[in-house]
């Protein structure tokens, strides 16, 4: 293949690893923008997500698009569910101290793993495609199935913005965000925006691993990745800026589909790892972010 | 501190005591089990000095670790050196590699810091992968039987392999004990308790964490050098993640900001896992669940909680 279509096929791969990023890391960025909580167990919420596409699928059996559908609504339900449940658990009984909440999502992060372990096992296992079919470019043929995630990726954060910026409840969160006592003096109750900030990370993650499940197979140990690029996302981007962590979520996916395709995959992360590492240490607000007053 | 120049030497003399006498009486089993306690208590009593002492969060010692034990297996396989030349080496790369970490990473503090420490460490872990020619990569290596003999000592053999780990125990807990015992673990402590105040009373927060950082680089970088030595492999998963999360577990466990909690953690955490493996291969809810338990209900750790009701001998 000539230079020219095989970027472009890198790109298209980076759009792909964009779009999941982006849920993935929106959830991550809610979750410290609203609580202050770095949710380590962000990537462990992903994997019972997909893990959970694999159980809804395999009992639904045909025909594959059905359950794929009715995973795509449970999956985040359910994963959004268990999140409340350590939210009510774990965190609020901690409250929401920084560092000891690390320490607490690291100790759900080995509890998920197991968990997944012991019900699913060991093993990867694949979960059918929805629809399968090839849109044929000059060059060379691409999964219908990955463009459709790009977009149902994009309805979802358009959804998202929607519900923050233009709804009551998005008001209570950035109420909640903005000041926590102000907001309980309002008469929010912020215990109950806590689990659902929580809960709704959780679910977008989920969200982005029900989608990336048919391309990427279900494993118990799959969620260290999204983790680790979600922090970079959201670290690059600014915390709790959505714009931000659209536009990280485009920088890292594409130059990880290109360096992935071009070079190794390994080196793509070493580059994002160290770049994080340097933009916290240098240019902590993030690279698009403003100062934040605490 | 000045009245009473012994005491606070007493319980660390009384363990050393103890286990030299253990390495006379164990079973083979358990006393290959108390050779690796021992090892992993030096990593430990490293980030203790760190975490619990300065209260560095760090959650990138693995790449300390990883540093010497690599430096030290490579040395050993790719160099030929000796087993004493291979320690050395470890030391000064976990020392090494901690300074240069140490040097960025202290800008940051709090959670920055914690991101910061995994990163490095994350990058470390992917390097090991990447030039997995050189390192072995995922299945890492075997160490050279010829590097594994110490002063006419077969490593190998059960005796020697626990004394030398009693000898690095020793000096790493008596070690610990002088630095926190003086001036400068005052300072240390006073930097983990408020860092503004001691900047103010003409400390540098700065320099003194980066010192920390580097001895508690030195201590992993033994430890890791030691364990490749004495238990003969080097591989890429004694760099990974979960190497940050174990000391930081066991520290919290026995005791942060004590002598022997690091021992303590490590000693309660290795035979929890061990005992646990007859009954459930659930090792990973094990250590989940005393994460949960431990910041939930017993922040002070075991030795912590003591202290506060029997006085600071135990410290």
């Amino acid at each position: 293949m000539a230079f020219g279509p095989f970027l472009l096929l890198a790109l298209m791969e980076g759009l792909v690893t964009a779009a999941v990023l982006a849920l993935t890391a929106l959830g991550l960025s809610l979750v410290f923008g609203v609580m202050r909580v770095v949710n380590v167990a962000h990537g462990a919420f992903f994997m019972l997500g997909a893990v959970g596409a694999w159980f809804v699928t395999e009992w639904v059996g045909n025909p594959p698009a059905l359950g794929f559908a009715l995973a795509l609504v449970i999956c985040p339900l359910a994963v959004g569910a268990i999140a409340a449940l350590a939210n009510g658990l774990v965190l609020k009984r901690l409250n929401y101290d920084p560092e000891a909440t690390i320490v607490a999502t690291i100790g759900l992060l080995y509890i998920f793993q197991q968990m997944a372990l012991t019900l699913y096992g060991p093993d990867a296992r694949p979960v059918p495609a929805p629809f399968s079919f090839r849109v044929q470019l000059p060059w060379f043929g691409y999964s219908g199935y990955k463009l459709a995630v790009i977009g149902a990726a994009a309805v979802v954060l358009a959804g998202v913005w929607l519900v923050l910026n233009r709804s009551k409840i998005g008001l209570v969160m950035r109420a909640t965000q903005i000041d926590r006592e102000m907001a309980q003096a309002f008469g929010i109750n912020v215990d109950r925006v806590y689990a659902g900030v929580f809960a709704m990370g959780a679910g977008l993650a989920a969200v982005a691993a029900v989608l990336i499940v048919p391309i990427q197979q279900a494993h118990y140990l799959m969620g260290g990745d999204p983790l680790l690029l979600s922090f970079i996302v959201v670290i690059i981007g600014g915390l709790g800026s959505l714009r931000g962590t659209l536009v990280a979520a485009l920088l890292i996916g594409l130059s990880d589909g290109v360096i992935s395709v071009f070079f190794s995959p390994t080196l793509a992360k070493i580059i994002a790892t160290l770049l994080v590492a340097l933009v916290l240490v240098f240019r902590p607000q993030g690279l698009f972010g403003r100062q934040v007053t605490r | 501190m000045n009245g009473q120049p012994l005491k606070p030497w007493l319980a660390p003399l009384a363990l050393i005591g103890l286990l030299a006498v253990m390495g006379f009486v164990l079973p083979a089993y358990h006393h290959n089990n108390m050779a690796r306690i021992l090892v992993l208590a030096v990593f430990a009593m490293g980030y203790n000095i760190a975490f619990g002492y300065t209260g560095l969060l760090s959650l990138g010692h693995a790449l300390f670790f990883g540093a010497g034990l690599y430096a030290a297996g490579l040395a050993i396989n790719q160099g030929g050196v000796t087993a004493g030349l291979a320690l050395g080496l470890g030391l000064l790369a976990g020392g090494g590699v901690a300074l240069a970490t140490g040097v960025l990473a202290l800008r940051t503090a709090g959670v920055s810091f914690m991101i910061v420490t995994l990163m490095f460490a994350q990058a470390g872990y992917l390097l090991l992968l990447y030039f997995g020619a050189f390192t072995g990569g995922d299945e890492g290596f075997v160490v050279a039987r010829t590097g594994r003999v110490l002063g006419g000592f077969d490593l190998t053999t059960d005796g020697p392999r626990y004394g030398l780990a009693l000898g690095l125990f020793t000096l790493a807990i008596l070690g610990q004990t002088a630095i926190v015992r003086a001036p400068f673990g005052r300072v240390m402590v006073a930097m983990r308790e408020n860092s503004a105040r001691a900047q103010m009373l003409g400390f540098d927060p700065f320099r003194t964490k980066l010192i920390v950082l580097v001895i508690s680089g030195l201590y992993s970088g033994v430890a890791g050098a030691a364990y490749g030595i004495l238990f003969g492999y080097v591989g890429a998963s004694f760099a990974a993640i979960q190497y940050s999360i174990l000391p930081l577990l066991w520290v919290l466990l026995g005791g942060s900001g004590t002598v022997l909690g690091p021992f303590l953690g490590v000693f309660i955490m290795f035979y929890l896992i061990d005992l646990s493996s007859s009954y459930t291969s659930a090792h990973l809810m094990v250590v989940g669940v005393a994460l949960l338990v431990l910041v939930l209900f017993a922040p002070r750790g075991i030795l912590g909680g003591l202290r506060k009701r029997w006085g600071t001998w135990l410290a």
